[in-house]
C-alpha cells in the first residue's frame, strides 16, 4: 500500500509514494539519496537522525514519512549556501568538534535548532538541549566550544 | 620549518565533507543489484541444532536464499580458529545458525522468523569459575580444556618483596563488560565480481588482516580478496577482528551472484558486537615505610565467552601495568582467559589497561593512605624516568610521568580549596605552593575561591591515578609496520598513500601535516589515500595507539625519499649542490642565495618530461625496533616509546542516594610531540567521555549468557550535559624515535579515569569502591557496609 505525498525539503518540493510504514529516516535515505541524517540507533535514542520539520528538530526515525504530507524539511545537506559550510559546520569543523563524524548532522541540526530558539545559550543551556545527540568520538567539549563561538559570532 | 605545520590546531581534512553531510560510510553504500542479508541467532546459549527447516523462508516472496551450516566452507577461523560462519552447536545466543538474502531487509527479517529449528539442549556454563572445574563440559571439545591461555608472568622476587614491606595492601575487584558502542553499527557489504574476486566494502581497523582472515575462511586466496575501508563511524578496537558477520556476507553474495550487504541493528550491535571483557581480580601490593615500592602480585580470570579474539591478548596489557606502571622490584601477574557460553568479548580501547589501570592504581591509593603519604608525591617518587629500562624489558625513552603528575597536581590544588577550605595551602602572592608535599615545587596561578558550602549529604573529594599506554606501536604480530608513498605531480600537488586506516581518530590529518611540513608544502596540498588494500602498501592496522608513531615515521622516510628526487632534479636545473638546497613554500630554493629557486611543479615537469625521465615517487616502510614478547617469560620491549598520563577528578557524592557526580577531570599526558594539540586534545576528551562511562554508569548487564540492556536507554553513556569540566594539558618530553618527537596517545584518555574517580570517592566519602561502574546502588551498599562495620 503505497501513499503519494509531497515534503518539501531543502526548499525542493518532493512528491514521492511511499510505504505507508516507513520512516521519515526510511524515506530520506532509502528514497531520496539524502544520506546526511544517520541511523545509530533506529528508536530515538542517539539523535545522529536529527531533521527539523516545521521548525523543530526530530529524531527523522521515530517518524511516520506519512503523517508529514507538506511539512518543510531542512537537512543537514540543506545547510550550506552558495556551495559555503553554514557557520554551525565551519565552527564544528574549526574547533575539532569533529571525529568520526557519524553524530555531526545530528548535532549540526539540533545545534541550529538551539540557535534558532536561545541565540545566546549559556553552556549548561547547550549541554542540556543537546543532551539527546550522543557522540563517543569528541566527549563533547569541542562540540560545545563550537556552539558558544557561532553564539558568540552572530550576537 | 619556514611553514611550521607541526604543532599547529590544523582542522581534519575529512571534516568540511562530515559537517556537509556528504561523508559515504558503510551504511551509505549502495551498489546496483545490491540485496540484504539477515543472520538467525541461536535461540539457546548452547545447543545443538538437530533440524532445520528453511522451505517456508525460501517460498517467502523477494527472498534469494537461505544460508545455513551447509554452506560453511571447511576452514575455521578467528584468533583462536575455532570459528565458523554458521554453527551446528551453538555455544552463545549470538551465535549464528543460518542467514537469508532478501531483496529488502524487511523481507529478510520476516523470513528469519520462518526458519524452523529443532534444538537438543546442552548444559550452560555461564562462570568461569565453573568451566574450569573438574568435569566441566568442555565448550569446544577439541581444545580438550575450557581453560583457552593462561599467562604466567614474574619479574625479581615476590617473598623478598614482601619481606621488605612496610605496608601490605590487598583487593578483589569486579570488573563488567562494556560494549564499544560506535556510533555506526557493524555494516559490511560484499560483492563477486566476474573473476570471482571479492570485494569488500568495511567498518575494519585491521583491512590487510582481515584480508588474510577472510581468504582462510572462505578457502579463497587472499590475492582475490579487496578490502575498501568507507568511512568508518567508531572503532575504537571493535574492528580489531574478523567477525561472522563479514565470511556470511561473502557466502551470501557468492551464492546469489549479487553484491549484499548485511547491517546491524542497535539491538544487534550489543547482542553481537564483540564487548570488553569482564574479570575477576585479586591484587596484592606492598611498600616500605619511605614509600617504596616493593612488590605487586596480581592475579585475574577473565571470561573470554564462546569464541576467542584478539581481546584474549589483553592480559599482556594488564601485565605491562602490573609489572611496569612505576618501579616495581617485585611483581608477578596471572591471567586465565576461559571459554563460556557468555557473549564473545574483543579489543577494546586501551586493551585491558583501563582495567589493570583501575586496579593497580586503586591500590597504589591505599598504600599511600596505609603510609600516610600524599598520594601525588608517593606516586612522583615511585615514578618512571626517562632512558631507564623496566624489568619487563621495557625500555623507556621519553617519560613525562613526573610532569604529567605535577600538572595535575597543580590542577587539583585548586580543587582542593572547595574540598579542604581547612587543608589550604600556603598563598604567596597570588599562587598557591603545595606545601605538604615536600620538594614538590608545583605551582598554579588561581584564584582562591570562597569554600562552597555544601548540603550536608554532599562530599566532595578528589583523586589522582596514572597511566603507562604504549606509544611507539605495539608488536603483537610478527610485523608492526606500516607502509607509505608520497607522489608529487605536474601541478606540486602531494599524494601521499598510506597503509594506516582513518578511523574518526584524525590520522589522516596529522600524516598529511608531517608529509606537507617535510616537503615544505600547504596543508592544501595533500591528498591522503588510505582505504583500499588494491591500492594502499601493507599495515597492521589501527590499534595500540600506533597510528601516528609508526604512519608517521613512515609517511616521513617516503616524503624524504620524494625530496630527496625533488632535490636531486632541482640541484641539476639550478646548478648547485643537492646540500644547499631547502623546500618550502611549494618551491625549492637554494640557501644563501636569494631569489635563486624553482617551484615544484617545474622540477617535477622537468623530472620526467625528457628522455629516460622519472616521476617524483618517495616510498617508506617503518617496523619498530621492538620485540614480541618472549612467549614462555613475557619479557621483551613491545613498543618503540611509552606514553604517560595522569588525571585528577574532583567529585561529589551525594550520601543519601549514592550518586556520584564528577565535576572536573583534570588529565595530563606526555604525548612526547603534539603533531596537532586540537587532535590530541579531542582523543584525551574522547578517551575521557568512555573512561567516564566505565566508571559510573557503562554496564552489559549478562544474565545467563543474554544481555538485558541492549539499547541506548538502558546502556548509559554519558551525555554532554553529564560530563564534567574537562582539563587537558599536554606534556612535551620529545621523544627520540618518534616522527618529529611524537608518541601515540588514542586509548590513554580513559585509561586512569576510573581510578582517579574511585580514589575521589574514597575521599569524599571514606568507602573503597571495587566493582564497576560506581553505580548509586554500588555506593550506597559500600557505604551501608562502612556504617555497620562502624557499629560493630
Amino acid at each position: 500500500m503505497k501513499t503519494l505525498i509531497t515534503l518539501n525539503i531543502n526548499g525542493d518540493a518532493r512528491e514521492i509514494y511511499i510505504d505507508a510504514r516507513r520512516s521519515l529516516l526510511d524515506i530520506l535515505r532509502d528514497e531520496l539519496a539524502l544520506m546526511g541524517a544517520h541511523r545509530g540507533c533506529d528508536s530515538g535514542d542517539c539523535g545522529a537522525c536529527t531533521v527539523i520539520v516545521n521548525g523543530q528538530p526530530v529524531t527523522s526515525c521515530m517518524m511516520l514519512a506519512a503523517d508529514w504530507n507538506g511539512a518543510e524539511i531542512l537537512t543537514v545537506e540543506g545547510m550550506a549556501k552558495d556551495g559555503q559550510l553554514h557557520p554551525i559546520q565551519r565552527a564544528l569543523v574549526e574547533k575539532g568538534g569533529i571525529q568520526c563524524g557519524f553524530c555531526t548532522p545530528g548535532f549540526v541540526m539540533n545545534i541550529k535548532a538551539l540557535l534558532d530558539e536561545n541565540p545566546k545559550p549559556t553552556e549548561a543551556e547547550a549541554r542540556a538541549w543537546l543532551a539527546g545527540n550522543l557522540c563517543r568520538c569528541t566527549g563533547y567539549a569541542k562540540i560545545i566550544e563550537a556552539v558558544m563561538s557561532v553564539a558568540e559570532e552572530s550576537a | 620549518m619556514t611553514d611550521a605545520l607541526i604543532g599547529q590546531r590544523v582542522p581534519k581534512l575529512d571534516a568540511p565533507s562530515k559537517a556537509a553531510g556528504k561523508t559515504i560510510y558503510g551504511h551509505d553504500v549502495r551498489l546496483p543489484g545490491m540485496l540484504h542479508g539477515r543472520i538467525l541467532y541461536s535461540r539457546y546459549a548452547h545447543a545443538k541444532i538437530i533440524r532445520m527447516d528453511t522451505s517456508r523462508a525460501e517460498k517467502l516472496r523477494g527472498v534469494k536464499c537461505v544460508l545455513t551450516p551447509k554452506d560453511n566452507p571447511p576452514h575455521r577461523f578467528g584468533y583462536g580458529k575455532d570459528n565458523k560462519p554458521f554453527k551446528d552447536i551453538a555455544r552463545s545466543l549470538r551465535d549464528e545458525i543460518a542467514g537469508v538474502v532478501a531483496t529488502d531487509a524487511d523481507i529478510a527479517e520476516e523470513a528469519l522468523s520462518l526458519i524452523e529449528v529443532d534444538y537438543e539442549l546442552l548444559p550452560n556454563i555461564f562462570s568461569p569459575r565453573e568451566a574450569l572445574s573438574e568435569g566441566a563440559l568442555l565448550i569446544h571439545p577439541e581444545h580438550k580444556s575450557n581453560l583457552f591461555q593462561r599467562y604466567n608472568y614474574s619479574h625479581g622476587d615476590l617473598a623478598q618483596g614482601e619481606s621488605e614491606s612496610a605496608v601490605v595492601v590487598e583487593e578483589k575487584f569486579l570488573l563488567p563488560y562494556v560494549s564499544h558502542v560506535c556510533m555506526e553499527t557493524s555494516v559490511v557489504v560484499a560483492q563477486f565480481d566476474h573473476r570471482d574476486h571479492l570485494t569488500l566494502w568495511s567498518t575494519t581497523q585491521i583491512p590487510f588482516l582481515l584480508q588474510r582472515d577472510l581468504s582462510e575462511a572462505l578457502g579463497i586466496p587472499g590475492s582475490n580478496v579487496r578490502i575498501i575501508q568507507t568511512a568508518v563511524g567508531g572503532a575504537f578496537g571493535r574492528g580489531l577482528d574478523i567477525y561472522p558477520y563479514e565470511p556470511i556476507a561473502a557466502l551470501m553474495s557468492r551464492k546469489t551472484g549479487q553484491p549484499v550487504r548485511v547491517a546491524f541493528s542497535r539491538e544487534e550491535e550489543f547482542l553481537a558486537g564483540p564487548a570488553r571483557q569482564p574479570a575477576e581480580v585479586t591484587v596484592r601490593a606492598g611498600a616500605k615505610a619511605d614509600g617504596t615500592l616493593t612488590f605487586r602480585d596480581a592475579s585475574c580470570m577473565l571470561d573470554i565467552g564462546a569464541y576467542v579474539s584478539w581481546g584474549t591478548v589483553t592480559p599482556l596489557v594488564m601485565m605491562e601495568t602490573t609489572a611496569s606502571l612505576y618501579q616495581v622490584p617485585h611483581a608477578r601477574f596471572t591471567a586465565d582467559c576461559v571459554y563460556t557460553n557468555n557473549l564473545i568479548t574483543g579489543a577494546m580501547r586501551g586493551y585491558g589497561n583501563p582495567q589493570s589501570t583501575f586496579f593497580i592504581e586503586t591500590l597504589m591509593d591505599r598504600l599511600a593512605e596505609a603510609l600516610k603519604m600524599d598520594p601525588v608525591n608517593f606516586r612522583i617518587m615511585n615514578a618512571n624516568v626517562p632512558n631507564s629500562e623496566t624489568p619487563q624489558g621495557l625500555v623507556i625513552t621519553s617519560c613525562g610521568l613526573k610532569e604529567c603528575l605535577e600538572a595535575v597536581a597543580a590542577s587539583a590544588d585548586s580543587a582542593r580549596m572547595n574540598v579542604y577550605p581547612e587543608r589550604s595551602r600556603r598563598n604567596e602572592g597570588g599562587r598557591l605552593v603545595l606545601s605538604e608535599v615536600e620538594g614538590m615545587t608545583v605551582t598554579a596561578n588561581i584564584k582562591p575561591s570562597p569554600f562552597n558550602l555544601q548540603p550536608p549529604h554532599i562530599k566532595r573529594g578528589i583523586g589522582f591515578a596514572s597511566t603507562l599506554n604504549v606509544g611507539g606501536g605495539a608488536r603483537i604480530y610478527r610485523s608492526d609496520g606500516c607502509g607509505a608513498t608520497v607522489k608529487v605531480d605536474d601541478f606540486g600537488h602531494v599524494t601521499l598513500v598510506t597503509g594506516s586506516t582513518e578511523i574518526g581518530q584524525g590520522s589522516e590529518t596529522a600524516l598529511a601535516q608531517i608529509v606537507a611540513q617535510t616537503l615544505g608544502v600547504k596543508i592544501e596540498n595533500i591528498t591522503v589515500l588510505n582505504s583500499d588494500t588494491d591500492i594502499k602498501p601493507w599495515d597492521v592496522g589501527v590499534h595500540a595507539s600506533r597510528t601516528t608513531f609508526i604512519a608517521g615515521n613512515a609517511a616521513y622516510l617516503a616524503a624524504v625519499d620524494a625530496r630527496n628526487q625533488i632535490f636531486e632534479t632541482a640541484a641539476q636545473l639550478l646548478g648547485v649542490g643537492v646540500d644547499q638546497l631547502s623546500a618550502s613554500a611549494g618551491q625549492v630554493t637554494v640557501r644563501d642565495e636569494a631569489g635563486k629557486s624553482i617551484s615544484l611543479e617545474q622540477v617535477a615537469r622537468r623530472r620526467h618530461f625528457k628522455e629516460g625521465g622519472k616521476v617524483i615517487l618517495g616510498e617508506g616502510w617503518y617496523d619498530p625496533p621492538t620485540q614480541l614478547v618472549d612467549k614462555d617469560t613475557y619479557k621483551g620491549n613491545i613498543s618503540a616509546a611509552y606514553g604517560f598520563g595522569a588525571q585528577m577528578a574532583e567529585v561529589e557524592v551525594d550520601i543519601e542516594t549514592g550518586k556520584v557526580r564528577v565535576l572536573r577531570l583534570a588529565c595530563a599526558n606526555d604525548v612526547g610531540h603534539a603533531i596537532n594539540p586540537m587532535a590530541v586534545e579531542g582523543q584525551i576528551e574522547g578517551g575521557a567521555q568512555m573512561g567516564l562511562g566505565y566508571a559510573l554508569t557503562e554496564e552489559l548487564i549478562v544474565k545467563d549468557g543474554k544481555v538485558l540492556n541492549p539499547d541506548l536507554l538502558d546502556y548509559r553513556l554519558f551525555t554532554s550535559a553529564d560530563m564534567p569540566i574537562i582539563e587537558t594539558r599536554i606534556i612535551e618530553t620529545d621523544d627520540p624515535g618518534g616522527p618529529f618527537g611524537a608518541k601515540g596517545v588514542g586509548e590513554m584518555g580513559g585509561t586512569p579515569t576510573a581510578a582517579a574517580i574511585a580514589n575521589a570517592i574514597y575521599d569524599a566519602v571514606g568507602v573503597r569502591m571495587t566493582q564497576l561502574p560506581m553505580t548509586p546502588e554500588r555506593v550506597l551498599a559500600a557505604l551501608d557496609e562502612k556504617e555497620k562495620r562502624a557499629r560493630v
